[in-house]
């Protein structure tokens, strides 16, 4: 069950590029990536793609297919239709490095701002004691596989460049979150900072983040919006944040 | 070209990379983590089914004498067996502590850490976070590593100051000065820069050989990079022929052949059958095993609910054994339509909580196969997943034998799992190893003196880099590649024969010569063909040293099967292979396996060792 399809793929560099038409044979059961690959060891020995696991597990095949942003290894041929031409471009927040390649450092300099996990000065190794229903929620968020798909999609810095400065995007905003909700962690104000020093308020929740997020993490639901409301409580009632911590340290230890 | 120098330098950034980088740097080393992929991207981040480690949170009883018996036993008795001792004893401490640097694991009703049952594991014993414990291992310890460049940009006003990450830097040498390690040469991936790392130390952290084989469970990155840098550095590596094929890899459709299915399917209640709809694992029990695994569906079923008074499951038994078993089914003609076997766990557990304990698995056979596992079953076969040869090193300091200032941690050493590893037992090993090597590492730099490259070495490493580019043979390396995938998986692949290993052998002598004559288009920056051009050439070194290990090793044992020596022979478990390289071929010697000491010989029933060490061996006993 072979077919041969229409491909159009950006090649080029931080200089120049262009769209570049190959048609391919794409098989019963194939991912976008497998016809790249395909490409690659016929056509274009040269073609830049990134990927590691083919498995949906590393994040590391995004690119942008038919303008929306997707991991290469987990998108079916079978899902577009048979005279389709697919367009396959480097993902457009990020500055081209060659070809489907980009260059994300962006995303590591934001989780260097994020201030670490701080457990509690006095907690041994093998001590802690923290209830399932606990863990959960930060869980949901320790999902997330780097992919930056959300970043790439977020419009706050999708085409304005100007606001990567102050703006941590949404895959951070979810790092932020589970530290705030994990049941070790001592740090104060990481809500309040969230807002103040890693640009929580710019975001005005149009969930575009939680729609293209292959690990389905309901970054908007569960982080975002909890974290704006609490930011509002807890600006007016130090004293609960307080409260809160410890009480759950007790539990823990 | 870059110039950096560094006090260690860390190849890999996997588990074993991390772990040992972290360690070097709190001993106040410098330190550099190079690796090929995006940080964080590591095959680390693939593992699913959890970490091995003794706490015993769900089942008291455990301890590091069952673990390390379990670790010997799955590994045929031919583990190292200091290194199965030490990993047995550590492993709890590496897993708590990353839980003080922010690790979440999943949980047992009292808030312990909690632990899930695996093949050849006496007790409930992987720590894991549903299935994708590898993700949470190799983020906790990227979270680390930022951690401490934190608190270096505090201390020194710079994060990178102590501990920087080279991501997509491919080294293609390791350098040495006067026999001692003095650095290593690479090429950046984003635009080809020649870069290089002067350091004493090198630790050894890039992890399998899976892309030598055509199917498989590794990424791109499994290429053998490690052994073949030591093998070519004058290290040496032990039991090459010892390749875990793990039983349940997908098998259709034909794009992922080869992805993996984590054994926790198994372990937590999923079945095997075949064509017949025969649950078949009962007729594959070997007689060594057949004290502790049930011979029939009433006495497994009930396993599940209580261990003390049931044998386990078949389906549980060592990787080896159930992935010969499956072989055997396809061949016998009760495969399934795709030539696998049916694994089933849609009859065994309710929906939601098969989407609770496998959501990965839930979604990879959606989004890749259209089948949904708490309806139907998944048809699985096996899959090349890892290598138990590797590097020979010094239990205690990771130390490669015969390269100083070289140490080795993770997938790439040897030794560690004998002829066959235990599920769970690689991300132990990583965290344990790991550690150990960076410490090593650090001990060694203390009274080394500083590491000076000659430019003679610089220019002979510049020039191979250069060399794909400069030849005019017109040979494809994704052909060649292709070629080498196909021989390996043909010749040298589950079941072996002489000849077949005859005829690998020649052939692998073959593509070596066209290997000369790879020419790549395009320039260097980000340029695969150019990247796979060395791949190659690492993996031609690991399938040669695997095939002529096979071919000496006359019986079958763990991850070596050879139809015309079934079974084993206790002479062969007191030796190991060791492969070397003469800078043309690879020569293999055989040497004796170290001897168990009393205190850990004792530690087994006498009847069980009967069965795997001769009579001469069993009036011995322990060396005093
Ligand atoms: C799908 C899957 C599931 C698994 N599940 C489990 C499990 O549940 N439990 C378990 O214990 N084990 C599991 N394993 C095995 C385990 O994951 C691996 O053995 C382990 O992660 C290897 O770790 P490592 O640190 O040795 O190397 P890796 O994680 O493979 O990392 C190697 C590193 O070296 C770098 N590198 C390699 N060559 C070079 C070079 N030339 N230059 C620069 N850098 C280089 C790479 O870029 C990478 O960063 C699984 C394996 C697979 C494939
Ligand atoms: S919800 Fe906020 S973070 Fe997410 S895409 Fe919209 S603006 Fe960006
Ligand atoms: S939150 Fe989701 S989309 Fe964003 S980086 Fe993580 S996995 Fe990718
Ligand atoms: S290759 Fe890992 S997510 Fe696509």
């Amino acid at each position: 069950m072979t077919r041969k399809i229409k491909m159009r793929i950006w090649r080029g560099n931080s200089e120049t590029g262009s769209l570049q038409d190959v048609s391919v044979d794409a098989n019963e059961g194939e991912v976008v990536l497998d016809v790249i690959h395909r490409v690659q060891a016929t056509q274009m020995g040269d073609l830049a793609v990134r990927w590691n696991c083919k498995a949906g597990k590393c994040g590391s095949c995004s690119v942008e297919i038919n303008g929306k942003p997707r991991l290469a290894c987990m998108t079916q041929m079978a899902s577009f239709a048979e005279d389709e031409t697919i367009t396959v471009t480097p993902l457009r927040a990020f500055p081209v490095i060659k070809d489907l390649v980009t260059d994300v450092s962006f995303n590591y300099k934001k989780a260097m701002e994020i201030p670490s996990f701080e457990p509690p000065a006095d907690l041994k190794p093998g001590e802690a004691r923290m209830q399932q229903i606990d863990v959960e929620r930060s869980q949901e968020f320790r999902k997330c596989i780097e992919c930056f798909l959300c970043q790439d999609t977020c419009h706050v810095i999708r085409d304005h460049e100007e606001n990567k400065k102050s703006f941590a995007g949404p895959r951070f905003f979810i790092r932020i979150a589970e530290l705030d909700m994990h049941p070790l962690d001592m740090l104060r104000n990481r809500k309040q900072k969230a807002q103040e020093e890693h640009g929580l308020g710019m975001c005005n929740i149009t969930k575009c983040c939680t729609e293209v997020c292959p690990e389905h993490i309901r970054i908007t639901d569960n982080a975002i919006i909890p974290m704006k409301e609490r930011v509002v409580d807890v600006k007016y009632d130090p004293v609960r944040w307080l409260g809160s911590k410890i009480r759950r340290r007790e539990e823990v230890l | 070209m870059e110039r950096h120098n560094y006090d260690i330098v860390v190849i890999g950034a996997g588990g074993a990379g991390l772990r040992a980088a972290v360690e070097a740097r709190e001993a106040g080393l410098r330190v550099a983590i190079i690796c090929k992929s995006l940080f964080g991207k590591a095959h680390t981040v693939m593992a699913e089914g959890g970490v091995a480690a003794s706490m015993g949170n769900v089942n008291e009883n455990d301890g590091w004498k069952v673990h390390f018996r379990d670790t010997m036993r799955g590994g045929k008795f031919l583990n190292h067996y200091r290194m199965a001792e030490l990993h047995a004893k550590e492993s709890p401490d590496r897993v708590w502590e990353l839980e003080v640097w922010g690790a979440l694991f999943d949980r047992t009703a009292e808030g312990k850490i909690s632990q899930r049952n695996f093949g050849g594991h006496e007790y409930p014993r992987l720590a894991h976070v549903g299935d994708r414990t590898g993700l949470e291992l190799i983020r906790t310890m990227q979270q680390r590593i930022v951690a401490l460049q934190q608190k270096d940009k505090r201390d020194h006003g710079n994060a990178e100051s102590h501990i920087k990450v080279f991501a997509e830097v491919t080294v293609t040498e390791i350098l040495k000065e006067g026999g001692k390690v003095a650095g290593v040469y690479g090429y950046r991936r984003e635009n080809g820069v020649e870069v290089l790392f002067e350091a004493p130390a090198v630790v050894l952290a890039t992890g399998g050989v899976g892309k030598t084989f055509k199917i498989t469970s590794n990424s791109w990155e499994g290429t053998g990079d490690g052994h073949a840098l030591a093998l070519k550095a004058g290290g040496n590596l032990v039991d090459m022929e010892f390749l875990q094929f793990h039983p349940t890899g997908m098998v259709w459709p034909p794009s992922v052949r080869g992805l993996l299915v984590t054994e926790s399917v198994r372990g937590d209640g999923g079945v095997l059958t075949n064509s017949d709809g025969i649950r078949f694992m009962f007729k594959y029990i070997p007689d060594v095993f057949k004290d502790k695994y049930a011979d029939n569906e009433e006495e497994a079923d009930r396993w599940y609910n209580d261990q003390t008074n049931n044998r386990r499951p078949p389906e549980l038994l060592p990787r080896d054994e159930v992935a010969r078993a499956i072989n055997a089914e396809v061949k016998a003609g009760r495969g399934s339509p795709h030539g696998g076997v049916f694994l089933d766990v849609s009859k065994r557990l309710p929906a939601d909580v098969i989407k609770k304990k496998l959501p990965s698995m839930w979604h990879q056979f959606m989004e890749l196969a259209n089948v949904d596992i708490t309806k139907e079953a998944m048809e699985v076969g096996p899959t090349c997943h890892y290598v138990m040869g590797g590097v020979e090193v010094d239990p205690d300091t990771a130390a490669a034998v015969g390269v100083p200032g070289l140490f080795a941690a993770g997938e790439v050493a040897g030794g560690m799992h004998g002829s066959n590893r235990l599920g769970g037992n690689s991300l132990s090993d990583l965290l344990v190893f790991g550690r150990r090597a960076g410490l090593g590492a650090a001990n060694y730099v203390k009274s080394a003196p500083a590491a000076k490259v000659s430019d003679e070495s610089i220019k002979r490493a510049a020039e191979k880099i250069q060399a794909p580019f400069d030849r005019t043979g017109g040979e494809n390396p994704y052909a060649l590649h292709e070629e080498l995938q196909e021989l390996t998986q043909n010749l040298v692949g589950i079941i072996r024969t002489k000849s077949e290993l005859q005829e690998a052998i020649e052939k692998i002598a073959d593509i070596r010569k066209r290997i000369e004559k790879v020419s790549v288009s395009g320039d260097r920056q980000f340029n695969p063909g150019f990247h796979l051009s060395f791949d190659l050439d690492n993996m031609l070194l690991i399938a040669e040293s695997t095939a002529k290990s096979a071919i000496v090793r006359e019986e079958s044992r763990g991850g070596h099967t050879r139809d015309d020596f079934p079974g084993m022979n206790p002479k062969w478990r007191q030796i190991n292979n060791i492969s070397s390289f003469t800078g043309k071929e690879i020569v293999v010697k055989q040497q004796d396996l170290p001897n168990m000491p009393a205190e850990l010989f004792d530690l087994f029933d006498p009847h069980e060792l009967e069965k795997y060490m001769t009579p001469e061996e069993m009036t011995k006993g322990g060396s005093k």
